[in-house]
């Protein structure tokens, strides 16, 4: 075992030495070839003055997925050839996953169209690690979502767990505690081989992570649709909490401070996996670029938070970084850029794991559990103490300078000076050809009216039962079950409720609060819908927006802000550019509409193998705020004679539906009409409910339709429901169609009056449509059918178990 | 008691704040006890447990005076990996390997309280049936046939899980104590079931109460 407790912090000691201090007499032979100025200057590694020498030495910047116009403009830059090192740097930074090259002109919308909302409320906004809310009483949350798809197909178990792992750390390096972690997964058809293979390992590898962390999962989703099946999704979610006085930021500021490198040791894991992974499709044609995915230690990671939290509240850090995607080159560039503008690393000093890396291999490692930190001299004997305490691995590799340049010495050779802005912000931006694709028309014409739809009452049961035992509308358990919930004694809701929330608290509130916990607390909810972004990707987008909008209403909270992962196929394909260009534009739009600010996140392109892509899949997390977690809303219908209403308007909305796609294995037509003011007084009403106890349970209607969201009520409290069938809508419409902007509340009686009251002054549709019935113990549709929820809990939770066992 | 890797450690903190009682944080480097008169070993993974959990956690500063303290009759509750830690430490027998299932789980589980006598588990009847999270990947109890017979013989089977087995345990043991009933080890987790608002039940909540009153009255 590698422990940590192996790996002393003394080293940190003896590694302590400012720049300029390295030793380099051991390479003095190395030294003596570049006085004779060979081309091997110590052992062959390419140095500054080599650049300058032999302008016309051929490069393999293709290899490395730089184009020959990226390459023209990196020698521009530079005022020559880069340095081997300087190319690997450029590289990864100017790859699509660090540099959002293709996406750039399209994200700008956000920041465009950010509501009046967001001046009030964003601390940080787009462009740090993770944007940072103000929720009040001091305090603030910093919540992001990144992908993890490659990794997680290549090696499912340690792609997801260094997803987790990577994501984690964003949000730690904002100054925030880490408190909950959620998880959007998108397999391909559950039946397949391929999935056996990779779900069972990303769920692994997510609980593995999470778990040893001791982050409670508190919500997610798990999809499957075809066209995931060589391309599954991986979306982390990680949310934060800190004191909105206390927010760190990723710049190297003050000339003279040391830049210290802690954490785990750099190995060869990862190389290459920023630019090569997230670039190439897997295409079976061409060589393989599959390199090694990370490996995650997730004690070293946990141990790494403790010792950063320990080092926030001490206050000694200038700036903090995490080490992530481009590794060594991404924390320094990006430090650098954002400070006074220079740093000098001896990267001979950085801590490996394997003696044989050249510097290449050490600026592009993506070995997990690193961080980089700016710590003034002063502060740096405590710095250095915090880190022995936690047995974490601390080195200084450099110091920050007033150079305006990022310079690095590899046993005393300058390997790199480049200006850092033109790696971390003056990448290429490219407009990519947008055409709306030729089967848009067709695809959208063909709205399945010569589907057949179950018409008598045991056709609808058996459609019923038959949707609820899907993979997409199943019981998750087998998979949240491998996620612990319950760590850190916060958990207010987590899976299967519409939203996880968590108590927001700590010891310095119990200490000036009498030894009591705040009630404050916070809610998300990740959703997206690829069907419906497929059929319209603006609407699509909104789709996804509104649905985690209204699930974060649904639990009593109020929405206040979104991150996005954005999934989408090769940016390449013009078809695929106008799905994303038309999705960034529903979200953005709808943002601004609801009011609510986008804070970051994440764009993952290139998910397609061969010439078809993934279902566009947007996947949008919404972050909300209860002032009191004691009034949150559970999904459960647990108490008897409760009445059950019916909020909003249905229509015959079958396009992009779960019934089109598992009875008929049918796409086509438009996605359910997307009202986001409608959303919003469903949203307000839905909150003032919970606020004054209204209502003791709601449940938002999204996938399946009304009967789903009734079955997982009545399921998760144990409850009957007998309902009726309004007059004149049709039975099959009234159960399945999934129209937007509904929810199910369920009323005590008492509260009858108030509640229709509030709904009738609000305008806000709001039917009766049954009562709640604990001895019946069924869900019954008056003159259709019934089901005893003994056999509805059958249908719904073998599914999962008989896939993956 | 907190290790590098403990996860579990402010939920028993608050367990123990909310059961009356102060609760003083330890670390695992340091040998001195403070003024506690009695201990917790929360979950968790604490040194990373890649070799065999709780496997290192034994030889700790801490733990090398809590094994002394317990000998001499000081109260030690040992859950989940602290169990795991008590086992490897030989204050209690047995050892927990891998989930026959080789899933972690993470689930509300029904217990059967078996032994209403030692230190931890006074305020609760013989018999009783309580409902605590139980989330662990190798919680299965193990011991040969004597060891487990003898358990049974002197009632030191604290809890068994009821309906399904979770993990594999053998005779369904989800906690059992030393002979002297101060030291218990528990798989469930009762200090994630001590508030309405973030547990299923507040059925955790007697072990700490418990406690309590064992040592006030001792």
């Amino acid at each position: 075992m590698t422990s940590p407790i192996a790996r002393s912090a003394d080293e940190a000691d003896t590694t302590d030495k400012s720049a300029g201090e390295a030793d380099t007499t051991v390479r003095s032979a190395d030294e003596a070839d570049t006085t004779v100025e060979s081309e091997n200057a110590v052992a062959g590694v390419d140095t500054v003055g080599n650049a300058r020498r032999s302008p016309d030495r051929r490069q393999p910047y293709r290899e490395l997925g730089l184009a020959d116009g990226e390459y023209a403009r990196i020698r521009e830059i530079l005022g020559r050839r880069p340095t081997s090192s300087e190319l690997a740097m450029y590289s990864v930074m100017w790859s699509e996953h660090c540099s959002y090259k293709s996406s750039k002109v399209h994200l700008r919308q956000f920041a465009e169209k950010a509501p009046a909302e967001a001046s009030q409320i964003l601390l940080v906004g787009i462009g740090e690690n993770a944007g940072v809310v103000d929720i009040g009483d001091g305090w603030a949350v910093t919540f992001k979502i990144e992908s993890h798809n490659h990794p997680s197909y290549v090696e499912p178990h340690q792609g997801a767990a260094t997803g987790v792992g990577g994501i984690v750390r964003d949000i730690l390096t904002m100054g925030a505690r880490p408190v909950a972690v959620m998880d959007a997964l998108r397999f391909g058809p559950a039946d397949a081989p391929d999935t056996a293979r990779v779900l069972p390992g990303v769920v692994a590898g997510v609980g593995g992570y999470g778990n040893c962390l001791g982050l409670p999962n508190i919500g997610g989703e798990v999809v499957f649709d075809p066209t995931y099946l060589a391309n599954p999704l991986v979306n982390a979610l990680c949310v934060g909490v800190l004191r909105a006085d206390e927010i760190k930021l990723a710049k190297a500021e003050g000339p003279g401070s040391k830049v210290v490198l802690f954490g785990a040791r750099t190995g060869g894991d990862g190389i290459g996996g920023a630019s090569v992974l997230a670039s190439a499709t897997f295409d079976d044609t061409k060589p393989s670029k599959r390199p090694a995915v990370q490996v995650g230690d997730p004690f070293a990671e946990k141990v790494l938070i403790e010792c950063c939290l320990e080092i926030f509240a001490a206050d000694l850090v200038t700036g903090i970084q995490d080490l992530g995607a481009a590794g060594l080159s991404c924390a320094t560039t990006e430090l650098a850029a954002a400070g006074s503008g220079g740093m000098a690393i001896e990267l001979d000093l950085v801590p490996l794991r394997d003696e044989t890396l050249v510097p290449e291999e050490i600026l592009m490692s993506e070995s997990q559990e690193r961080m980089m930190a700016v710590v003034t001299p002063d502060n740096l004997p405590v710095f250095m103490g915090i880190c022995k305490k936690w047995d974490v691995t601390a080195t200084v590799v450099g110091e920050v300078t007033d150079s305006g340049r990022l310079t690095m010495r590899w046993h005393g050779e300058q390997i790199v000076d480049v200006p850092p802005r033109t790696l971390a912000h003056e990448g290429p931006v490219y407009h990519r050809t947008v055409a709306r694709p030729d089967d848009q028309d067709v695809l959208n014409g063909d709205r399945g009216e010569q589907l057949r739809r179950p018409r008598t009452g045991d056709e609808l049961r058996a459609t019923a039962l038959r949707l609820i035992s899907s993979p997409n509308l199943a019981d998750k358990s087998w998979v949240t079950d491998q996620y612990d919930r319950y760590v850190l004694g916060n958990t207010v809701l987590a899976q299967p409720e519409d939203s996880g929330m968590i108590r927001v608290t700590d010891d310095r509130w119990r200490d000036e609060h009498g030894g009591a916990d705040a009630t404050l607390g916070i809610a998300l909810s990740v959703d997206g819908n690829g069907r419906y972004t497929r059929l319209d990707p603006y609407a699509g987008a909104q789709l996804a927006l509104a649905e985690a909008y209204r699930n974060v209403a649904t639990t009593g909270a109020r929405p206040l802000a979104v991150t996005n992962c954005l999934n989408f196929g090769s940016p390449e394909d013009p078809g695929v550019m106008w799905q994303f260009s038309e999705a960034v534009r529903g979200l953005a739009d709808g943002c601004q509409q609801l009011g609510i600010p986008v804070t970051g996140g994440n764009v993952s392109f290139y998910n397609q193998t061969s010439a078809s892509a993934i279902l566009p899949t947007p996947v949008v997390g919404v972050l909300g705020v209860i002032d009191d977690v004691a009034r949150r809303t559970p999904i459960a219908f647990a108490r008897d004679g409760q009445l059950l209403y019916l909020l909003g308007d249905t229509g015959e909305e079958f396009g992009g539906s779960e019934w089109a796609y598992v009875s008929h294995a049918f796409l086509g037509g438009i996605p359910p009409a997307v009202d986001l003011e409608r959303e919003r007084l469903l949203a307000d009403v839905l909150i003032n409910a919970s606020r004054d106890g209204l209502v003791d349970a709601a449940h938002d209607l999204s996938d399946g339709g009304l009967f789903a969201a009734l079955s997982e009520s009545c399921l998760r409290g144990g409850a009957g429901v007998r309902l009726v069938v309004p007059d004149g809508i049709d039975p099959f419409v009234f159960l399945f169609s999934e129209s937007a902007g509904r929810a199910i509340v369920a009323v005590p009686r008492t509260e009858e009056v108030r509640f229709t009251d509030m709904c009738t002054a609000r305008r806000l549709p709001a039917l009766r449509i049954g009562v709640l019935d604990i001895l019946e113990a069924a869900l019954e549709v008056q003159g259709q059918f019934r089901i005893t929820l003994a056999e509805l809990r059958r249908a719904w939770t073998a599914t999962l178990p008989e896939l993956f066992g | 008691m907190t290790f590098p890797g403990s996860l579990d450690d402010r939920d028993a903190l608050r367990a123990v704040r909310l059961a009356g009682a102060e609760p003083v944080p330890l670390w695992h480097g340091d040998s001195w006890l403070a003024e506690v008169v009695a201990i917790v070993l929360p979950g968790g993974f604490s040194y990373g447990d890649y070799l065999r959990c709780g496997a290192i956690a034994r030889f700790s500063p801490a733990m090398r005076s809590i094994i002394d303290g317990a000998r001499g009759g000081m109260p030690v509750l040992g859950i989940c990996n602290g169990f795991q830690v008590l086992c490897e430490a030989h204050l209690l027998p047995g050892a927990l390997i891998r989930n026959d299932h080789r899933k972690f789980v993470c689930r509300d589980q029904r217990l059967r309280i078996e032994n209403s006598a030692t230190a931890w588990t006074g305020d609760y009847a013989e018999g009783q049936e309580i409902v605590v999270p139980l989330k662990n990947g190798e919680g299965a109890y193990v011991a040969d046939h004597e060891t487990l017979d003898a358990l049974e013989r002197e009632g030191r089977v604290v809890a068994r899980y009821l309906g399904d087995n979770p993990n594999g345990s053998y005779r369904n043991i989800a906690g059992i104590s030393n002979s002297e009933g101060n030291v218990v080890g528990l798989m469930p987790h009762p200090e994630h079931a001590v508030e309405e608002l973030t547990g299923p039940t507040t059925d955790g909540l007697a072990f700490f109460t418990s406690i309590l009153k064992s040592v006030v009255s001792a």
